[in-house]
């Protein structure tokens, strides 16, 4: 237990719903358009937990406690990711794969609610969330497995800390490789573009959106959050690896991941804004190449 | 003692006139039997020293010698406990077949199986063994072809009597060549005797051999076929607990066979790889329910093979934190399985004997129906996935970080397999995540796809197994340091390392488990929060009621919901090349098409394109033999004196 990582939870939890705004803002600046505020997830959260909520006949509990318990794991996979040399407040050996599986249980909850509605939209989304995500998976924790073999680490915050510079001008090209294999999961499993459209309101060719269709109110403001902190926590861990500021104060450190995340937000919404969303036949192929990158890294490490 | 009470209670429940009567005396012998046998294993479990006794025996080479030691107890605490609840089950489960098949034949053959599993367990002579193992594979024939006026059931259970057999064979193989070198067929001698010349050939005959039972691919293709056709408690007991006995095997043969090779490692994982991915994907593609879960039997023994083939790689490198991570996280795979399949299994016959059907597609919004049935099968899917916090997340947590662990060492070989090992669990938790999804969210969720009106839940004799079985599942995940203590003698029986060592090893392996458990009980207070924030919030807002949102469609029928083939196509399409799925479309046509009808049919393609033409090609090559065989006395006697005579010739010449 790591009582200043309490910060990085804290600020985890206080500021991921501000990525939103920050990536809406860059969309709308290449577009030409003023924007929303860059706090309108906090307004649309705060709005949702005010209202009241309709739920469909055919639903049961299940429904219900998707975004409960969606909102719970990624909360705690939160409590798992460092910001910097800021460590998490828990880290322990093998603390990654706890990350990747409860990132998998909020998937799993998220997708049995949406069968839950009995709607053929929601079951086409969630078949494919599933599909994607079974592909992503062996990318990210093969990613990790290398990372834990150049920092001879196995927690997440033990990784991240040993990311020195040194480390970056010994072995640059398998971080490099890691980062690009990161970026693509973190597209993927946050349902952005090119893999899937957030803002599309057309149902056929949603993923993420599509599932949580029948949701409202204070159900909905819990998604909204949970899947703001889990763009958080990934950008977290990816910015951890390629910014290697470790100067001795962690604060400093935390700081310059802070504008890192920041930065990964802008690029998320550079991405967004010059790419549109790839045919679905082809996102598997994305996928699949996230995974070669993280096996090119792992065979230049073994040389 | 306990063998025996279940073999009075089989015998009593066969001489027993009324079914009634029959189904009371030999589940309540198995019951008994099981506590009884219980016991001891625990106190062995506790100790960490083992017992045994020795009779002399009649059977040439054999000696009835039987001992408990840690690894057998250990496989014992599965077999007696499932055992136990899967009797209790069948006794409701079976009311519907009074009368229409012998039940006073299933307790029979039910007490005879839970017996000899025992013995392959606590045996502790090669021919002994093997009259156990035959036993075994004899009894559970008999329970597969229950329902024997079924055609389907008879071709399973044939099916089952060939792959056992061919399996059988390779064992005798084993234990002949083992018995030569060594002199004697008891356990003990065979352990004190070192180090067996041909080792690697009777490592290869044991992987074989055990492997046909633990469901290896390509041998698995009994699998799928028997579980679906036998009584749903005995699918239980099958495959959460008969196909373990093959691992058991497996381990039993590494304790006889001395300090392993590097590439008996490289073999399992292999194997491991290969059954876990293969499958999770045949399991992808089904659409009967209990043939969905029969494969996913070949994916977790899968997943067993990966964390023996990760304690053995250690063991061939000489890295204690391996071997111990990766045998602990694989024999509490092999528990955790057998707790998890089990309760899926009997959830599977729960929804059969409320419904009628085991057809995915046809069911649905069985949670409303049978809601202590969802519930539990919910808890047992999750498990399954290996989802925290349950029990399944512990044993492939310590078989990933046994991997994780191996990534640092510098051989090339070794980590590169490792890497194969993370990333092929990592594919295997996806697409069985994907695979739960399906047959959770089909058949309990959404509107009922068929007329479902008669569907009812089942009675406390059903219930409590199940309930008993997900409670056990949050509990090894809640209490995962403690389970891990409880294998500290069957890891150090079977690692070639100090038990101080071992002691050590699991000491450190226990510290992450410990902050996981706690972080589970977090994540479990969190949820508890949330729900009663969302309760607070909603407290005195209107809460409306509606239809799902279809997209502004007027009438919403159940048959526009999402099949579990519609489900799982984009998977099953994108791995076409290993699937072969069969598809028969018709098109719609014309103008205002009247119909139009997609029927999808995966075989298993080792059994269509592997056996088929192997055993195709056996029967031709026999039936060239037919012009022996006239039926005529004559002849035979003909055929009688010219062996004695070329026998005569032989000896004197």
């Amino acid at each position: 237990m790591n009582t200043a990582g309490y910060v990085s939870w804290f600020l985890a939890l206080l500021l991921s719903p501000l990525l939103l705004g920050i990536i809406n803002r860059t969309k709308a600046f290449f577009a030409g358009r003023r924007g929303a505020p860059l706090v309108q997830a906090y307004f649309d959260c705060w709005k949702l937990l005010q209202k009241g909520a309709v739920y469909s006949r055919t639903t049961t509990w299940v429904f219900v406690s998707g975004p409960v318990v969606g909102l719970a794991a990624v909360s705690a996979a939160a409590a798992l990711v460092p910001l910097g040399s800021i460590g998490a407040p828990v880290s322990f050996a093998g603390d990654l794969i706890l990350f990747a599986y409860l990132l998998g249980l909020m998937r799993f909850f998220t997708v049995v609610a949406a069968l839950d509605t009995g709607s053929s939209f929601e079951g086409m989304g969630a078949s494919r969330e599933v599909w994607f995500s079974a592909l992503a998976e062996p990318a990210l924790l093969l990613g990790l497995a290398v990372l834990a073999r150049e920092t001879k680490s196995l927690s997440l915050s033990g990784m991240i800390f040993a990311l020195t510079g040194e480390v970056w001008t010994r072995s640059g090209i398998i971080l490099l490789l890691l980062a690009v294999a990161l970026f693509i999961v973190l597209l993927a499993e946050n349902a952005r573009i090119p893999v899937d459209d957030p803002n599309t309101h057309l149902e056929l060719t949603m993923i993420h959106e599509v599932m949580v269709l029948d949701h409202s109110g204070p159900d909905f403001g819990f998604i909204l959050y949970g899947a703001a902190l889990k763009l958080w926590v990934l950008s977290a861990i990816l910015v951890g690896l390629v910014v290697p500021v470790r100067t001795g104060n962690p604060w400093l450190d935390g700081a310059a991941v802070l504008v890192g995340i920041m930065a990964v937000a802008v690029l998320v919404g550079i991405v967004e804004s010059c790419m549109a969303r790839l045919r679905l036949v082809r996102v598997p192929q994305l996928l699949v190449g996230a995974g070669a990158f993280s096996t090119l890294a792992l065979i230049l490490a073994l040389r | 003692m306990a063998i025996a009470t279940m073999v009075l209670g089989g015998l009593a429940a066969l001489g027993a006139r009324r079914p009634c009567l029959a189904t009371r005396l030999g589940s309540g012998g198995v019951i008994l039997g099981s506590l009884i046998g219980l016991v001891p294993a625990i106190r062995v479990l506790a100790s960490g020293s083992a017992e045994a006794v020795s009779y002399t025996w009649s059977v040439p080479y054999g000696s009835f010698a039987v001992g408990i030691d840690p690894l057998s107890a250990f496989f014992l605490l599965p077999v007696l406990g499932i055992s136990a609840l899967a009797a209790l089950y069948g006794t409701e489960y079976l009311t519907p077949y009074y009368g229409k098949y012998s039940v006073r034949g299933h307790w029979f053959f039910y007490s005879l199986l839970v017996a000899s599993m025992s013995m392959v367990l606590v045996a502790r002579n090669a021919v002994l063994f093997l009259v156990a193992w035959e036993l075994m594979s004899v009894a559970s024939f008999f329970l597969v072809t229950f329902e024997h006026h079924k055609e389907s059931v008879r071709d399973a259970g044939w099916t089952y009597l060939v792959a056992t057999h061919v399996g059988a064979a390779f064992l005798l193989a084993f234990f002949v060549l083992l018995g030569n070198e060594v002199g004697s067929f008891d356990f003990d001698r065979i352990c004190a005797f070192g180090v067996p010349t041909s080792a690697g050939v009777l490592f290869l005959l044991s992987v074989v051999g055990f492997g046909a039972k633990a469901g290896f691919l390509p041998l698995h293709v009994w699998l799928p076929e028997a579980h679906p056709a036998a009584p749903s408690h005995v699918s239980a007991l099958m495959s959460g607990v008969m196909i373990k006995t093959g691992i058991y095997g497996i381990l039993r043969a590494l304790t006889f066979l001395g300090p392993p090779s590097p590439w008996w490692g490289y073999l399992l994982v292999a194997i491991g790889l290969t059954s876990g991915i293969m499958g999770v994907l045949f399991a992808l593609a089904q659409h009967d329910l209990k043939r969905l879960l029969a494969y996913h039997s070949v994916e977790n023994i899968g997943i067993i093979a990966l964390g023996l083939g990760v304690g053995v790689i250690g063991a061939g490198i000489g890295s204690p934190a391996l071997i111990v991570l990766g045998l602990s996280g694989g024999l509490l795979h092999v528990l955790n399985h057998a707790i998890f399949k089990s309760l899926l299994f009997l959830g599977a016959g729960s929804v059969f004997h409320g419904t009628g059907t085991r057809e995915i597609d046809l069911l649905g919004g069985l949670l409303k129906r049978l809601p202590w049935t969802g519930v539990t099968f919910l808890i047992g899917a999750a498990a399954i996935c290996g989802l925290p916090p349950l029990n399944g997340f512990v044993s492939e947590f310590l078989i990933y970080l046994g991997a994780f662990r191996g990534g640092a060492v510098n051989d090339a070989a070794v980590v590169g397999t490792l890497s194969a090992v993370i990333a092929g669990l990592a594919l295997i938790g996806g697409l069985a995540a994907a695979c739960f999804a399906k047959a959770f969210g089909i058949i309990f969720l959404g509107e009922p796809r068929s007329d479902l009106s008669r569907t009812h839940e089942a009675g406390w004799a059903m219930r409590l197994p199940m309930g008993v079985l997900a409670a056990g599942c949050v509990l090894i995940g809640l209490l995962a340091p403690l389970a891990l203590r409880l294998m500290a003698p069957v890891v150090a029986q079977l690692a070639p390392l100090a038990r101080n060592v071992v002691r050590a090893e699991l000491m450190t392996a226990a510290q992450p488990l410990a902050v996981v458990a706690r972080g589970a009980c977090g994540l479990l207070a969190m949820i508890g929060a949330l729900a009663l924030l969302r309760r607070r919030l909603l407290a005195r807002r209107t809460i409306g009621e509606g239809v799902t949102w279809d997209c502004g469609y007027a009438q919403p029928s159940p048959r526009m919901q999402y099949t579990a083939s519609s489900f799982a196509q984009p998977l099953t399409d994108f791995f076409r090349i290993f699937l072969w799925t069969e598809r028969r479309i018709s098109r719609p046509s014309g103008l205002f098409p009247r119909s139009a009808a997609l029927h999808t049919f995966t075989p298993d393609t080792y059994r269509e394109k592997l056996y088929a033409p192997v055993f195709r090609g056996v029967v031709w090559g026999l039936s060239r033999l037919r012009w022996l065989q006239h039926g005529r006395v004559q002849l035979y006697m003909l055929y009688i004196a010219v062996a004695l005579m070329a026998l005569i010739v032989w000896k004197l010449g």
